[in-house]
């Protein structure tokens, strides 16, 4: 059975981090969207995703944070991800999500970006 | 050349919602034994998880199975991984799938169409055989990268 994604946020001054625990499959990406919508209704317009514990996702779970980045694109704020699994950072270079994104190693790297 | 096989299980499954983590249990624990690194695979279960979810979301099966095969091939040492999986279903034609693009996928309604793009990415060989009586994703994956599986020498 597969658990499904745990998800805690830290909103700080400028930016909300959203810590991910578990399986991004299509359950545990409309989570992280559903909540990912309610921090830019709260007005934030940067958002970092810190996936230190998710070590595995699948296509359709990506395919709705394709969605979430279009929607950053649109309103021109900012989603970065940060503690990818090298596996995870291969596939999101595959894909060629690596342009349309920001990805760091860690989340200090990220927060400095995203807060400049 | 990797050309015997040291061994092989196979696996009948019964396809199921969720069921994609599950079926590549065996392959990882086989993965591990001959000596495979944690991040190839890591990469082999990202792989096998598209290949079974799009068995369980595209085959239509009548009979509900995923058939899992699991090779490692090698002269004497362990040098390959060899997966198939299988499904007994409708099967599809490649050639008239679009080659997934990030740049138009943003601004399309629908973003999905990805995950032969990244079977193909993250294993060293891919052949999908598809026809009206099913599709077989056949997937293989060196031990290491590069120069894999020559010996280091004492
Ligand atoms: N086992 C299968 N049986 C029947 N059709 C399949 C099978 N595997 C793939 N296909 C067909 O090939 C298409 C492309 O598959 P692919 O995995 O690349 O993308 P997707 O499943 O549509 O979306 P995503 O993988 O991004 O969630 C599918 O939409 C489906 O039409
Ligand atoms: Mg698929």
């Amino acid at each position: 059975m597969t658990d499904s994604l745990k998800l805690s946020v830290d909103r700080r001054d400028g930016v909300a981090v959203l810590y991910t625990d578990g399986y991004i499959n299509n359950q545990g990406g409309e989570e992280i969207a559903k909540v990912a919508y309610e921090l830019l209704d709260e007005g934030y317009r940067n958002l970092l995703l810190n996936l230190s514990g998710t070590k595995i996702v699948n296509s359709i779970g990506i395919s709705i944070l394709i969605e979430i980045i279009e929607k950053m694109i649109d309103i021109k704020g900012k989603l970065a991800f940060c503690n990818l699994t090298p596996t995870i950072d291969k596939t999101f270079h595959i894909m060629g999500l690596a342009q349309y994104t920001s990805i760091f190693p860690s989340e200090d790297e990220a927060a400095e970006h995203l807060v400049d | 050349m990797a050309d015997s096989i040291l061994k092989e299980v196979a696996l009948t499954l019964d396809l199921a919602p969720d069921m994609e983590i599950e079926a590549c249990e065996k392959a990882c624990a086989v993965a591990e034994l001959m000596g495979m690194s944690a991040d190839r695979i890591d990469e082999v279960k990202m792989a096998m998880i598209e290949a079974c979810i799009n068995a369980i979301e595209h085959s239509e099966a009548a009979d509900s199975k995923l058939y899992v095969d699991i090779a490692v091939l090698g002269t004497q040492e362990p040098q390959e991984l060899r997966i198939t999986v299988s499904d007994r279903g409708v099967g599809f034609d490649r050639k008239k799938l679009v080659k997934p693009d990030i740049e138009q996928k943003l601004k399309s309604s629908s973003k999905r169409g990805w995950g032969l793009q990244i079977i193909e990415g993250l294993m060293d060989k891919v052949t999908v055989a598809s026809t009206g009586a099913g599709t077989s994703v056949i997937m293989t994956k060196t031990i290491a990268g590069g120069r894999a599986a020559s010996r280091v020498g004492s």
